[in-house]
Parts: structure tokens; sequence; C-alpha cells
């Protein structure tokens, strides 16, 4: 699968990133060579082999009983936010 | 221009489908251990895993697989038994993380159905005719909800946001419907059953002022006949019945109106605002996500073996609609008063045992409905609320069937039960006695008031009907209201026949 330019373009902007104009290129390789490396895995025959989302899946999943805890409290949820007010997470306005 | 209702009758149709997200009433998160409770401070109910620090790792609840199965089951969904987590991207401040974990190609349950009444409306909102229709539901997968934004109501909110992620990892349902609903009031009581059967199977609290509860709506337009659906719109976050119905009318009305002037409807997503009854753009398909989903690496698939969904099922209780059905067929009840007494599991076992105790459902239902209805609100009536229990309601109607108490004594004694609390027996006893029934005591004050009342007894006799009535009243004061109507019309009657 070649990757261009524009596939990469639009990966930044998902992202949230903005890349300067002279490293698309730089970017465009070395991701364009990520995805080449995942392409010698079709050179492998795995029409018999069941597709998988995950390694572990044998037998019913282990599950958490529904019993609370105690939470840290909200002085230890805000500690790391760049900016908190009134109990709250401050963010730049979003509407 | 030719009115709406033509144009929907002749020309056009409606097709909807609804998604419903319900919130789970589970104690816990999904994949952490914070409480749900709804109104805690601000981002108390919060730690490392649902504010989405690095390194935290989340472990699914099991309550949420059983609460999950048991909403699936009431709404016929075939539960697969590998369903996958996956991520679902995208940037906003109330998700933490930058995904949500929700299920995309592999969920939980699909391919269900209900089959249930439902009717248009007139204007004044009362239902037309009820007919039993089925629509399918396409899919339900579990997913963790985002928190809370706040825009206004704090100080600096002209230049700021405020972020409460207590909801962050509160456990949903998404139910995706097929596009099977012709009109508002379909998807109206198709959101009503919803609700209804989740609250059966304690699934959701079904409260849905506070989020429980929350509704998209798809709506397109297209020609009758065909059989190609137009471009639709989707309305988020409906969260009243009224909001739904209202707000896909103003839809249907809207679409129909665009195509009748030779335009063409823009698929994007709106917003109900109810206070001006109208919907609002909120984004077009061209600022569509691509949420880039991908299998969740940090959990596994979640493995359901066929026992465990079997011993699932078993838990089940009787659904609203084949128990309203059941209660029709045996108890000889109306759709329309079938459904009342279905509106719950509660007020449902409440008139069944009222109905053994008594072997009466016609007399358990007008009781109910009438009088102890008038008192407690149906949601709220239970075996342990109601302050009446179905045994002693089952013995006040016996006393009623035996003619120890007329409909009006019978009232009174409920009365003084309500206040009491005591056995209808012993409130008829303080009352001094019952309904008299017995025919000789009626025959003797029958004869006293026809021998002091001479006058009226000849005009009677000479043809002056109407005073029938009079001689009823006499003989009703002098047993103080309590003989039995029926006897004293009988002897009186008798009595008063002029002698051959």
């Amino acid at each position: 699968m070649a990757l261009t330019i524009h596939d990469v373009e639009k990966i930044a902007q998902l992202a949230n990133l903005r890349p300067a104009q002279g490293e698309l290129t730089r970017l465009a390789a070395q991701m364009r060579a990520i995805v080449e490396y995942f392409d010698r895995l079709n050179e492998l025959d795995t029409t018999d082999v069941p597709p998988m989302a995950h390694c572990t899946a044998v037998g019913d999943t282990a599950l958490r009983p529904d019993v609370p805890h105690t939470p840290p409290g909200v002085e230890a949820a805000l500690a790391n936010a760049p900016e908190a007010a009134y109990g709250h997470f401050k963010v730049p306005r979003v509407i | 221009m030719t009115d709406l209702a033509t144009l929907l009758r002749e020309k056009y149709e409606p097709v909807i489908g609804l998604e419903i997200h319900a919130q789970l009433n589970t104690r816990t998160k999904i994949f952490c251990p914070c409480p749900t409770d709804f109104g805690a401070e601000a981002n108390a109910n919060t730690c490392p895993v649902c504010l989405g620090l690095p390194g935290a790792l989340p472990v699914l609840n099991q309550a949420v697989v059983e609460k999950a199965a048991f909403a699936a089951f009431a709404l016929n969904l075939h539960i697969n038994e590998v369903s996958v987590f996956s991520r679902k991207n995208y940037f906003y401040p109330d998700l933490p993380k930058g995904y949500q974990i929700s299920q995309y190609d592999q969920p939980f349950s699909v391919a269900g159905y209900v089959e249930i009444p439902t009717s248009e409306r007139d204007e004044g909102g009362r239902p037309i005719a009820w007919q039993l229709k089925r629509f399918r539901i396409q899919r339900m997968h579990i997913e963790e909800d985002a928190g809370k934004s706040l825009h206004e109501g704090l100080p600096g909110s002209s230049d700021a946001s405020y972020v409460n992620l207590n909801r962050s990892g509160v456990p949903l349902v998404e139910i995706v419907s097929e596009p099977d609903f012709r009109s508002s009031w379909e998807a109206y009581d198709y959101v009503q059953y919803l609700r209804r059967a989740l609250l059966y199977v304690d699934a959701c609290d079904g409260n849905m002022e506070e989020g429980s509860l929350r509704c998209d709506a798809n709506v397109s337009i297209r020609r009758r006949g065909s059989d190609r659906f137009g471009t639709r719109t989707e309305t988020k976050n409906l969260n009243s019945f009224r909001f739904i119905q209202r707000a896909i009318d103003y839809e249907i009305a809207r679409q129909i109106r665009i195509l009748e002037e030779g335009g063409h409807i823009v698929q994007e997503t709106r917003l109900w605002n109810e206070r001006e009854a109208r919907t609002y753009t909120m984004r077009s398909k061209e600022e569509a996500h691509d949420y880039r989903y991908f299998p969740e690496p940090d959990l596994p698939p979640l493995v359901l073996s066929a026992e465990t969904i079997a011993a699932l099922r078993a838990r089940v209780p009787e659904l609203p609609e084949p128990r309203r059905r059941r209660f029709a067929e045996a108890y000889g009840l109306s759709l329309e008063d079938s459904t009342l007494v279905t509106t719950t599991r509660e007020a449902a076992d409440f008139f069944e045992a009222c109905v053994r105790a008594s072997g009466n459902p016609r007399a358990a239902f007008n009781w109910i409905a009438n009088e102890l209805l008038a008192r407690i609100p149906i949601e709220k009536l239970s075996l342990t609320t109601s302050p009446v229990s179905p045994e002693a309601l089952a013995e006040l109607l016996a006393l009623v069937t035996d003619g120890t108490l007329s409909n009006k004594l019978a009232k009174e004694v409920f009365e003084r039960m309500l206040s009491t609390g005591k056995p209808p027996k012993a409130i008829v006893q303080e009352l001094g006695g019952g309904q008299v029934s017995d025919v000789g005591r009626i025959e003797a004050i029958a004869a006293e008031v026809i021998a002091a009342n001479p006058k009226q007894t000849a005009e009677y006799r000479a043809g002056k009907t109407p005073l029938f009535a009079f001689f009823v009243g006499q003989v009703m004061k002098a047993t103080k209201g309590k003989a039995n109507p029926q006897v004293v019309n009988e002897v009186l009657k008798r009595l008063l026949e002029p002698p051959q």
C-alpha cells in the first residue's frame, strides 16, 4: 500500500498535530516504511487461520465484582490538571 | 400548497430509526470500581482508570455483563459468545483518554425485535386504534459513557468550559433499531416499551431527567411505494418521550417542505431545541468524524460460554408484553387495562397477587384502577409500598361479592383501611356490621314504612309510580343506609303491589 503525503496530512489532522510543511515528506517516508513492514505479513498464507482480536481469548472472561471502592478524591483527581477551578477541570471553551 | 397530512397520506412516507443509550444500573463503573451514584460532588467519583491516566488498565465489571445480558433477553437479541471491545477515537475535553471504549464489528448482541401495541394519536393525544407491530433491533453493544462538559453557569464560562468526569466510565448499552418506524408515535411507543422492558429486567433505572435513557433519531422521507431510502438526518440527545415524538414530527415536516420546494436534504446531525420547538444543524457530513476503530488492546474479548448465557437467561423474569397478553387473555382485560396494570413489574405483581387472593380479576382491576391508583401513582405501586395489601383488598372484594357490603359501604371501609391499616372485617364490625341483606328484616321495616305513609301508598297504588323512590329512601333511612338496595327494591315492589 502506497502512503501519500495526503494520507499523512489527514492522519495528522485526526491526531490534532500540525507538522511543518518540510516535515511531511520525511514523516511520509517513515510511515511508508512501517506500513510496508506490515505488508510483509501478507506474504504468509493465512487462509486457515481465524482472525483474532487478542492473544488471550481462552474460556470465559475474568471479570471484576461490582463492589465500589473509595475514590482518591477531587483534589487527587485535579492534581495533574493543567488548569482547574470550582472542583472542575478547566479547558478552553469548546462551544 | 397541499397540507402536510395529505402529503403524508398520499405522497411521502417517513422512515425512522432510533439509537438509544441506556445506562446500566450497576453500583460501579464499567472498567473501575468508582461508584456511579448521580449527583455526587463534581469529579469525586473518579480514579486513574476513568481519568485516563497513563498506565491505568481497565477491568470489566461482572454486573455490566449480567445487566447487558438481561437487556438483550428483554429485546429478543442474540448474545454473541465472543464480542470484542474497540477504541473509538476522537478528541473532546470530556473524553480523557482520547478514545471511548465501545464495541464495533463484533458487538455484544444482534438481531432482536419487540412486538408491541402502537397507535397514532388524535389532536388531543388520545390513541386512535391500537395494533400489534414488530420493530426489529439491529444490535445492542456495551460501551462507556464520557464525562460532562459545562459551558455555562460558572465564573469564566464566557471563555472556558468546565469538565466533570463523574460520568466517565459509567456503563451504557447502545440499542440500534432497524429503520422500521413510519411515524413519530411508533417511535414514541417503542421507546416507552423499551424503557418498561429495561426496568422489568432491572438493567436500567429508566430515569430520563438524569440521562439514564437518551435517544438519537434518524429521520428520512421517501416517496410512497419506493423501496429506496431518502437522505437522512440524525437528531441527537432527545431525553424525554415527548421530545422524541415532537422532534421527529418537526423533522418530518421540515424535510417534506424542502422536498416540496424542489430542494434536497443535507445529511447532517441536528439538535432539538425544546424551547423553540425546532431542530438546528449541529454538524454536516463534511465534518463527520473518522473514528479509526480498532480492537482495544487493554481488554481481552468478552467470552461467554453457552452455559453462562443459558444460566443468565434462566434469571430473566416474564417480560412486559408477554405478561400483558397473558393478563388480557387469562383475566379478560382490554388492551388499555392490561397495559395499565403491567406498567411496572411491581404493579403487575401486585395485581396478580390480588387476582390470586380474590379469584375475581375484573373486580380486582376496578378497585386497583379506580380506588388504589387515585392514592398512589402506578409507577410507585408495589407489594411493599401499597397502603393496602392484595390479601386485604381481596377480602374487601369478597365482602362485596357475598352481599355484606354495598359498593358504597365498601368504599367507606376502603377509606378506613387506608387510614387505619386494619383488615376490612374488623372495620365492618366497628361500623356496626355490614349491609343488611336479610329479607325478613327488610320486609318488617318496609311494612312499617308502608303503614306509616298511607297517603303515599294509596297514590302509588293509584299509578303514581315515581313515588317508589320515596319508599326506597325511607327504608334506607330506617336502616342507616345499610340495607342491600337490591333486596329493598325487590321487597318494596312485592309489598306495594296493589292487592289482586
